[in-house]
């Protein structure tokens, strides 16, 4: 069985991520920030590690600028709601996920009013439609660091110091990058960065969140949940410190538990090295898929300007049509399709067939990939026959 | 006098940060309940010797952690 599916999910996850999630359920088992006892404040500390360790990560130098959520999605609606008032303008680009298209639509008819910067056709952006869209209302530009439909990353560094010139929050959408790309919320430029923590970070679903840089105003953000936090339980209304004005309600510890360990052996592995891995293994992957007559090979094919997200296509075949007989024939696991991207898709020329993405990931060798291109060049064969 | 410190912070999250900060910076300190007459809030403080009282608080304010209030603790 080959798993190629790490953009949508990483797996399988390295065993002192479940070891560690059973530990906690076995030994400690309570919720943090209440009742005060050991075992809450045991569950306290696990909640700590897994903020030092994403401040870590990003360069955020207050750990408690760390915010949890459910997954990236809950943290980037967070943003886009909280923030975005009727009559406010919000820039974005043509390679977003849905997890940015839709609540901007679903604000858009509340009377927020939204630019989509164009992309290349390989996905790329230059910053300058970005400075191009702005307007005296516009109060956010949102963009994803690197596509999850073919990998292309984004020059958030330069939006970011387009966005700082006229001082509008910048929100980044980390989703595909966090854990195998370099992001330093200081001096990639960025106010908001949400991340999820079941992909490149190797924890369980049920993990993610948002990192606050120092400098963003929280007043100008308002909670999209509001309730029980464990701390001032004498008032009726929301904290208004972090992280509790944004975590209510008893948190997902035991995933917290396991992302800690995923991100600490992301950590301690280093992300250099898990770039380069992935870099060899996208290489491998373009070139392989690249050479088979009969296949279309979308984005950048640059392992230096993208991540570890391969779209292809086979003439005359459908997506899915490809991905199941990868599935039945070769026990190989990817995903066709749109990939909740149309926006991405509009861009790249692939609608409404989409296309079929490798992902491969941390756990991901050359012979599988091997297998992969191998396997591909058979199904594109059959059509040619 | 008892020769401890009580130091109040905003949460129980911060008073186990508070704790690691501390502890890190080589300070001897407990997490205890906040004591019913010093605040109502039902979570944790951070203990700490009385001749730590200063250092503490001075290593506390350095990492950003807000401090609400700092008592003498009764035995
Ligand atoms: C680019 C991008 N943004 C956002 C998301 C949403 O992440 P999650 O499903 O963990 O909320 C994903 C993945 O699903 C993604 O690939």
């Amino acid at each position: 069985m080959i798993y190629l599916d790490n953009a949508a999910t990483s797996w399988p996850k390295p065993d002192i991520v479940h070891e560690t999630m059973s530990r906690y359920m076995r030994e400690i088992g309570a919720s943090p920030g209440r009742s005060g006892h050991r075992l809450a404040n045991e569950a306290e500390r696990i909640r700590l590690d897994a903020r030092e360790a994403i401040a870590e990560l990003v360069g955020l130098s207050d750990p408690m600028r760390v915010i949890f959520t459910l997954n990236a999605t809950e943290a980037l609606n967070l943003v886009m709601q909280g923030l975005l008032q009727p009559g406010a303008h919000a820039i974005t680009t043509g390679m977003e996920h849905n997890s940015v298209m839709r609540p901007l639509r679903a604000l858009e008819q509340r009377g927020v009013s939204i630019s989509v910067a164009p992309c290349s056709r390989d996905g790329t952006l230059d910053p300058q439609t970005i400075d191009e869209a702005i307007r005296p209302q516009t109060r956010l530009i949102v963009v994803n660091h690197a596509s999850n439909v073919c990998g292309t990353v984004l020059p958030i560094r330069e939006i970011g110091a387009v966005a700082r010139r006229h001082d509008i929050p910048f929100l980044v959408d980390a989703a595909q990058t966090a854990g195998c790309w370099p992001i330093d919320i200081n001096d990639d430029n960025i106010d908001l960065l949400a991340f999820t923590g079941h992909k490149g970070l190797l924890g369980p679903t049920g993990t993610g969140g948002l990192a606050i840089n120092d400098d963003f105003n929280i007043d100008m953000l308002r909670p999209l949940v509001f309730g029980g936090t464990g701390s001032r339980s004498e008032h009726e209304h929301q904290p208004d410190f972090l992280p509790d004005k944004y975590e209510s309600g008893t948190p997902n510890i035991v995933g917290l538990a396991g992302l800690v360990a995923g991100l600490r052996y992301v950590l301690d592995r280093g992300l250099e090295r898990i770039r380069v891995h992935e870099q060899k293994l996208t290489r491998r992957l373009i070139d392989g898929l690249y050479a088979i007559s009969g296949v279309c090979v979308f984005g950048t094919r640059d392992p230096h300007r993208q991540t570890a997200a391969v779209s292809f296509m086979i003439d005359g075949q459908s997506a899915s049509r490809i991905a199941h007989d990868l599935d039945e024939r070769f026990e190989i696991m990817c995903r066709p399709g749109l990939h909740c991207a149309p926006q991405a898709h509009r861009t790249l020329g692939t609608l409404p067939n989409g296309t079929v993405r490798f992902a491969p990931g941390l756990f991901t060798t050359e012979a599988e990939i091997d297998k992969a291109v191998a396997a591909v060049a058979q199904l594109a064969e059959g059509t040619i026959e | 006098m008892s020769g401890f410190a009580v130091i109040l912070v905003h949460s129980t999250g911060h008073a186990v940060q508070a704790e690691r900060v501390l502890k890190r910076a080589g300070l001897t300190v407990k997490l205890i309940p906040t004591p019913r007459h010093l605040s109502s809030d039902c979570g944790s403080a951070v203990r700490i010797a009385t001749t730590d009282r200063d250092r503490g608080a001075d290593v506390l304010s350095k990492a950003g952690i807000a401090i609400d209030r700092i008592e003498a603790l009764d035995d």
